[in-house]
């Protein structure tokens, strides 16, 4: 027998086919469609559009979903299709079928036009009215935003000059954004003053492709659907935590977006602080959008700096050396890059979080480029046993226990514990218990855009960042952006390494070292 | 591949060990352990099609091939793991005395404290859950479909045997449709007061579809017969108008609702390893196809009695 629990009538309570006993039916979006302003860039071409083929091939876009590019290219609705098409075929995660592609391929429209044209927004507005005529989407529309932020007060101004931000009875409007959610507080708040201006908080989606990620979303499980970790997951076992996101590759092209930004901006303030975030936070009453923000709000506010910034950051630029078999240049070498640019590549620092829980418990947080490896992942190092009634002898190779969540790449976790070596001494020594996602597991779960995209369209936020958020982020960092910036030179470190020595002996004062991920 | 000839579960499990070791990894990671019992025939296409499943679904899977009752009692079996593949694979051919008590070798070998899957892929037990391998089991998974002879009556005695953690591969077909028909519920609120579904003649998806159908939307359905391929078209009518998913070529399906302009959608017939894929996802019993089974059962017991009996010919 079925026992039903009481719930609100939503909805789907009214269609007899929808049962939440009914597991199996995905999640379909209802009718609607997504403007992608920036169509020619990286981000839309290789992640944007895959996603939205993806999605379709799992039989999650609704019938009708539309897609309308707009940019300044001389195109025509083809090839704009065209485009899409090809995007898809070089990077879409599952493979390609004509039955699918004949489902989305009917509502392709481009509109040519630069980010001031009147003319090129009526002619975009004229173009989802038509949409909604022919293709069923009922005046629901995403506005997908991925171009640099600059550009963000035009474009809101004129969806909002031409009726576009505003949804009519019965129909949503969205905006999407990317990172970088301004590069300080005041910039930031700028930004969130102009979108929140025309749309409300609700119907602002920012991505952070790394809350869309399984890995992720499995901190939260692994915490609090288990008991066995969360009983240890304070100051009284833990000794500090490190959260590593390295990158074995370089600027690459990104001279123009990264010059002045910094590791820093591009990725502690985001990523890293929210990976913190979901390791430290409390439970959170539900699961839902407003509860999940509201633990982690709690942690950003409670985030306290060193008083010694000198001694708790490092910051360093990667030169000529040797990666991974390969000869690289150094960043001031790069293309484009100024010899004289203080932007730094690498940034580590040490943050607190004055909680009764945490109380005494650094969090070291570090970011790379042209690091030894590709690897992100957060370290949870506890503290050794208070007492071993093991000789020195025995426990010389015995570290801290350590449990580690392995966000990429082979997604996982691993615990590291003492074990003793098989033989008739008593000796201990630590041992790695892996557990991976399976080889291909990570082909068939699906990917960060995906996930994300498919929550934008089904309005629901739990996994997106509220302005708050990124202003509590930005008040964490910039004391220590604005000291770097009174301090000249970053160090230096050879590319393919771990990083600068400051780093090391970052860590060296506390008596701790970094992991080699 | 290691063939173990005239062996027993015991020397199947070291071997399972010995294969981890020589692979250099002891890590098991393992979720479930999946019995695939098959016939000599189509034992390899099985055990190749867990295999692919168990990508995303890392597990041990034991093959059981219950061979000629007559002879001696004897048990072979390869094994081995890696290549390509997570988990670790068995394929145990049984004959003589020992294949009227194969839950004697598949019980050794299970995973401590895991869930246990047993799948038929052909011929399947009429009461899968009092199998002496189907109780071992907390999913067992049928085919009708693939039932050598007699498809709609074997669709029915799944449904009259329904234990809870019993489904039907037939029911997992449908799911692509039911997704699409219920989300073309949320858009057109109203009362739909009749339904019918038009398939193949002999289609045991079919039949769960309009039991399905039948039992939540309480009104009539009617099943229609067609070429095929598969499920062709359904209709659900409202005060407003029909709206009909038709789907001819088994691959672009149409929606279409009233006073909405008519769209593709992609719904293609999926391969056994998705089915499987998808069956894998959900350990824990199927209320729905529960109620849906119940409800056949009953229909099936009155009016389509002639029908199955007719196809069983």
């Amino acid at each position: 027998m079925t026992v039903r629990a009481v719930r609100p009538a939503r909805a789907s309570d009214r269609n007899p086919l929808r049962d939440p006993q009914d597991r199996r039916l995905p999640r379909i979006a209802g009718p609607c469609g997504m403007v992608l302003f920036g169509v020619t860039g990286d981000l839309s071409r290789k992640k944007v559009m895959p996603a939205i083929y993806d999605l379709a091939s799992r039989g999650l876009l609704p019938p009708g979903f539309s897609l309308v590019g707009y940019a300044r290219r001389d195109w025509a609705n083809e090839d704009f299709a065209q485009v899409v098409h090809d995007s898809v075929k070089e990077h879409a995660r599952t493979e390609f079928r004509e039955e699918v592609w004949d489902q989305l391929a009917e509502g392709f429209r481009f509109v040519q036009g630069d980010f001031s044209d009147d003319a090129a927004f009526d002619h975009l507005r004229q173009t989802i009215a038509d949409l909604d005529r022919v293709r069923g989407t009922r005046g629901n529309h995403a506005f997908y935003l991925s171009i640099p932020p600059r550009f963000f007060p035009d474009v809101i101004g004129q969806l909002k000059e031409h009726g576009l931000a505003e949804p009519a009875d019965g129909s949503w409007r969205r905006v999407v954004v990317e990172k970088p959610f301004g590069s300080d507080l005041k910039s930031a708040q700028q930004l969130n003053a102009t979108i929140h201006e025309v749309f409300p908080p609700e119907s602002v989606f920012r991505i952070d492709h790394y809350l869309g990620k399984e890995t992720v979303q499995n901190i939260l499980a692994m915490r609090f659907a288990n008991t066995m970790f969360e009983p240890i997951w304070n100051a009284n076992y833990v000794d500090h935590v490190q959260i590593t996101m390295a990158e074995d590759i370089g600027i690459g092209g990104r001279a123009g977006y990264y010059d002045g930004i910094g590791a820093a901006r591009d990725v502690i303030q985001n990523h890293l602080l929210q990976l913190m975030a979901l390791t430290a936070m409390e439970e959170p009453i539900s699961f839902d959008a407003h509860s999940l923000r509201l633990e982690k709000q709690k942690v950003l506010s409670s985030v306290v700096l060193p008083r010694r910034l000198d001694l708790s950051t490092a910051r360093g630029q990667y030169t000529e050396g040797w990666a991974g078999g390969q000869k690289v240049p150094g960043y001031l070498q790069e293309q484009d890059i100024p010899s004289t640019s203080t932007t730094e590549t690498f940034a580590a620092v040490k943050l607190e979080i004055d909680t009764r829980r945490w109380a005494g418990v650094p969090f070291y947080l570090r970011h790379g480029k042209r690091l030894g490896r590709r690897v992100t992942e957060v370290a949870v190092v506890f503290k050794r046993a208070p007492h071993l009634p093991f000789s020195d002898t025995a426990t010389e190779e015995l570290t801290h226990n350590a449990l580690v969540f392995r966000v990429q790449p082979d997604e996982g976790i691993t615990t590291r514990f003492g074990s003793k070596v098989p033989g008739s001494a008593m000796e201990i020594r630590d041992v790695n218990m892996d557990f991976a996602y399976g080889g291909s597991f990570t082909e068939s779960s699906p990917e960060a855009y995906e996930r994300l995209i498919l929550d934008v369209l089904l309005g629901d936020p739990p996994l997106f960042p509220q302005h708050e958020e990124v202003e509590l982020s930005w008040k964490i960092l910039d004391p220590i952006i604005d000291y770097w910036a009174a301090h000249g030179q970053p160090d230096t470190y050879e590319s393919g390494g771990w990083g600068p020595e400051s780093a090391v002996r970052m860590l060296a004062r506390d008596g701790r070292t970094w992991r080699r991920p | 591949m290691i063939d173990l000839t005239d062996t027993s579960s015991s020397a199947i499990a070291a071997e399972f060990v010995r294969a981890r070791r020589r692979s250099g990894s002891p890590a098991m990671g393992m979720i479930m352990t999946l019995v695939v019992v098959a016939d000599t025939d189509d034992a390899d296409e099985a055990m190749a099609v867990a295999r692919t499943a168990s990508q995303e679904h890392p597990a041990r899977i034991l093959g059981v091939v219950l061979g000629d009752r007559r002879g001696g009692s004897q048990v072979d079996a390869t094994v081995g793991i890696g290549s390509g593949a997570s988990g670790e694979r068995a394929l145990i051919r049984l004959t003589g005395e020992v294949t009227k008590h194969p839950e004697s070798v598949v019980l050794p070998l299970l995973l401590p404290d895991s869930p246990v899957v047993v799948w038929w892929p052909g011929h399947a037990p009429r009461d899968p859950a009092s199998d002496p391998l189907g109780r071992l089991g907390t999913r067992r998974i049928t085919d009708a479909a693939a039932a050598p002879a007699a498809k709609a009556k074997a669709m029915l005695h799944q449904c009259v045997s329904y234990a809870p953690g019993n489904t039907d591969l037939a029911w997992t077909r449908i799911t692509g449709w039911r997704a699409l028909l219920a989300s073309a519920l949320d858009q057109n609120p109203g009362k739909v007061h009749a339904a019918s579904v038009t398939a193949e003649r002999v289609s045991p998806s079919a039949d769960l579809l309009a039991a399905w159908l039948g039992d939540r939307l309480r009104c009539e359905v009617t099943r229609r017969s067609s070429e095929g391929p598969g499920i062709t078209s359904v209709v659900m009518s409202t005060k407003d108008g029909d709206v009909t998913i038709s789907r001819p070529d088994g691959r672009l399906a149409t929606l279409s609702s009233p006073g909405q302009p008519d769209r593709p959608v992609a719904l293609k017939r999926r391969d056994l390893d998705e089915l499987l894929n998808e069956e894998l996802r959900r350990l824990d019993p199927d209320d729905i196809y529960a109620a849906t089974a119940k409800r056949m059962a009953r229909s099936g017991r009155r009016a389509p009695a002639k029908r199955t009996r007719a196809a069983a010919k």
